[in-house]
């Protein structure tokens, strides 16, 4: 106990510094799957090829893909920006296939009615389609969010110092507090991104709250 | 470029497949723990799925505690139980670490394969007078089957690539020779060890869609219908 | 809706936005950066240098827990940090693997010719932190060890170390070259301590600068041979900042003693003390 009352300041700055490292490629790796996820929707014929590739992906460990990114995009090793692109194509490969599904789950009834009222292809879609696909989209961004917490740990094998910084120093030192003090706050960011997600999603979707009000409602 | 030729070459060279620490030790290592780890997480997740979603009791709090199982980070947990179990408790240290990332996924598989069979399938077998067991084995576990593989699925994936991690504490595994090669500056040896990870998951992977599809009662399969939605 | 929609996606490019500008290090002209390594005991001297300096009143930005030689060195060469602490041996090799040095003195004087433009070394300090073998006190009873020597013809002998050790010149490989003596590997990494102590493994290459071979009264095995280089505490810098850095730091290395090192370790791993509490009391007990 008494470490972690002497190492308040670094646990804070580390946790910060971590929230950081994971909030990047949440939402870069979400705003690069909503186009692909969109186009693997529409067109059906690339969404084979669009999942299969992002599948595979996130087939490849991340300390793998710490090795094979530095000579493909010409970084270092060693690098914040390795381990932020590397979290990006994770974030990206589940989002892509969630977007998708996201999309697919939409009525097409609803689609129509929106062109009906007027709606030209753009603003159909952030008014309508983004909207309606929102309950999926938010439920994939809350997987995305956990594994991505998760993965910055790892970042610390690399020399990019995280929440993974306590694992790392306190098993060297033997230091059991330290470690349980780095599972316990990585837990911790995990959950509080969780729960921002869902106060987002109570907020820009307040109807989902209705819809799946009335689906329970149909089980019973 | 260079860096990729290099370790094409370190691939090659006959000497890293025999011997001690050979790449197919190594791979040897990585399977065991995987294969290990998720036969566990399944033996315990599997039933228990079922369980809680044959009775539908407990659903929410289940949702729960598998998503909070899915924010623990293994690398951290792994270090933990090591350094609480000692070494000669480090292969029980880190079978613990990835037993508890297999479970959520599976957990949650054998869930919604349950949950998600119309209760009329349910109640015609039973009308048809069969047991609660023969309702389990003849109809829930088939029925279940595409979503309980698909969660096996999910699970294998995940150990399998934290299992790079467990030659932190020296057990060994395709993790092994990038630990090793990286103070090294051996970047042919972290390079093509990445490579032969990453063939290793996909292989895993295709065979496990392929068995997925081959397990899945034919009945099944046809059952579902198009995607009709996604055509307008 | 379609508002709250839009303030959503800005709030969330607002936080990537943000998150890019603190990533970004502005960098002082006027303060000095110091850097460690992603071991303890290292980022220890490094908070020692730093707050020396401090007291002779320059700005110090600290960078620690750089994990690899490969990241940190081009940072040095760049003068993004401009002090380090290293170790003469293990830097020596990394630049010259095949470096036949072996003494302080020699390896020191190696060093300085290999260390690239940019970079120098300032003078070494009598502290070692290198690599040894050692074994435990009733193993070596049993056995008549006192150096590496005596451990031919010792039956079932396994080596406990981090994965790297295996590849490494002074490793397996070199201990049946130079000694006659052929062990097994365990790549035992961070537990390697107490992996020994144990018994997983019956030989084990801890660091002279770990308080826990006194702690646990292991047996240090003698190398007559020169099988290991001679590691000291040196501080690396960028070359124009070297003379003027000296001043600083030469005194500091001078009163760094080996003793004094494991004395430092013991309060970081037994206390738990942190680097900078440790750093600052040292100082003070030596008078700067």
């Amino acid at each position: 106990m008494d470490w972690v009352l002497d190492n308040v300041a670094l646990i804070i700055s580390l946790s910060l510094d971590h929230l950081r490292l994971s909030v990047i490629p949440i939402v870069m790796g979400f705003l690069v799957s909503l186009p692909l996820g969109w186009y693997a929707h529409r067109y059906a014929w690339s969404r084979g090829i669009v999942l299969t590739t992002v599948g595979l992906l996130y087939t490849v460990p991340s300390l793998a893909l710490f090795m094979l990114l530095p000579p493909v995009l010409g970084i270092s090793m060693v690098s914040q920006t390795n381990v932020l692109v590397a979290l990006t194509l994770y974030a990206a490969a589940i989002m892509v296939r969630n977007a998708a599904d996201a999309f697919a789950s939409i009525d097409p009834a609803a689609l129509r009615a929106a062109t009906a009222l007027g709606y030209a292809q753009w603003g159909r879609f952030f008014a309508v389609e983004l909207p309606l696909a929102g309950p999926v989209l938010l439920a994939g961004l809350r997987v995305v969010a956990v594994s991505t917490v998760s993965l910055v740990t790892v970042g610390v094998l690399v020399g990019v110092p995280s929440l993974g910084y306590f694992f790392t120093d306190g098993f060297q030192r033997r230091i059991v507090p330290e470690v349980a003090t780095g599972v316990i706050m990585t837990f911790l960011v995990a959950m509080a991104l969780d729960a921002v997600l869902v106060l987002l999603g109570r907020i820009l979707l307040p109807w989902s709250h209705l819809a799946i009000a009335s689906r329970v409602s149909q089980r019973a | 470029m260079n860096l990729f030729l290099e370790a094409w070459w370190w691939l090659l060279s006959p000497e890293q497949y025999v011997g001690q620490g050979g790449i197919p030790q190594r791979i040897g290592e990585h399977l065991y723990y995987t294969f290990v780890a998720v036969g566990i997480a399944a033996a315990i997740a599997i039933p228990v799925g079922y369980f809680i979603g044959h009775t539908g009791r407990g659903g929410v709090w289940l949702v729960g505690i598998a998503g909070a199982a899915r924010a623990l980070p293994s690398f951290g947990l792994m270090l933990l139980l090591v350094l609480l179990l000692g070494v000669s408790g480090r292969d029980s240290a880190a079978l613990a670490a990835l037993v508890i990332l297999g479970i959520p996924p599976l957990l949650a598989g054998a869930y919604a394969g349950v949950q998600q069979i119309p209760r009329s399938t349910i109640d015609a077998a039973k009308a048809q007078g069969m047991t609660p067991w023969q309702v389990l084995v003849s109809v829930e576990i088939p029925l279940s089957l595409p979503l309980v593989l698909g969660g096996l699925r999910g699970a294998v994936l995940q150990v399998v690539a934290t299992a790079t991690l467990v030659a932190y504490v020296g057990l060994g595994g395709l993790g092994y020779d990038i630990i090793q090669g990286i103070p090294l500056r051996r970047f042919d040896q972290t390079i093509g060890t990445a490579l032969v990870i990453v063939v290793v998951a996909l292989v895993l992977d295709a065979v496990l869609a392929g068995a997925s599809r081959l397990a899945t009662p034919r009945g099944v399969r046809v059952g579902r219908l198009g995607d009709v939605r996604a055509r307008s | 809706m379609r508002t709250t929609l839009m303030t959503g996606l800005a709030l969330a490019a607002g936080l990537v936005l943000s998150g890019c500008a603190t990533s970004e290090d502005t960098s002082q002209t006027e303060a000095v950066v110091v850097g460690s390594q992603a071991y303890y005991s290292n980022e220890i001297i490094a908070e020692i240098y730093a707050q020396a300096l401090e007291g002779a009143g320059y700005e110090v930005e600290r960078k620690f827990q750089i994990g690899q030689r490969d990241a940190y060195l081009p940072e040095l060469e760049s003068g993004a940090v401009d002090l380090f602490p290293e170790y003469t041996g293990n830097l020596l090799q990394f630049y010259s693997p095949d470096a036949s040095a072996t003494e302080a003195d020699e390896v020191y004087a190696a060093l300085g010719e290999a260390l690239p433009e940019g970079l120098s070394a300032l003078a070494m300090s009598p502290a070692t932190d290198q690599d040894s073998y050692n074994v435990t006190a009733e193993f070596a009873e049993a056995n008549s060890l006192v150096s590496l020597e005596d451990l031919v013809g010792v039956e079932g002998l396994i080596l406990g170390g981090a994965p790297e050790l295996e590849e490494r010149p002074y490793g397996p490989a070199g201990l049946l070259e130079t000694y006659g003596v052929s062990v097994e590997f365990d790549a035992t990494g961070d537990v390697t301590v107490d992996a020994l102590l144990e018994g997983v493994v019956t030989m084990a290459n801890v660091y002279s600068g770990d308080p826990r071979i006194a702690e646990f009264g292991l047996v240090t095995l003698a190398d007559p041979q020169g099988l290991f280089l001679a590691s000291n505490v040196v501080p690396i810098v960028s070359s124009d900042m070297a003379s003027e850095l000296a001043l600083v730091i030469d005194p500091i290395s001078k009163a760094l003693t080996p003793e004094g090192l494991v004395a430092l370790n013991l309060q970081s791993t037994k206390d738990e003390m942190s680097a900078a509490d440790i750093a600052a009391g040292w100082l003070e007990a030596n008078g700067f």
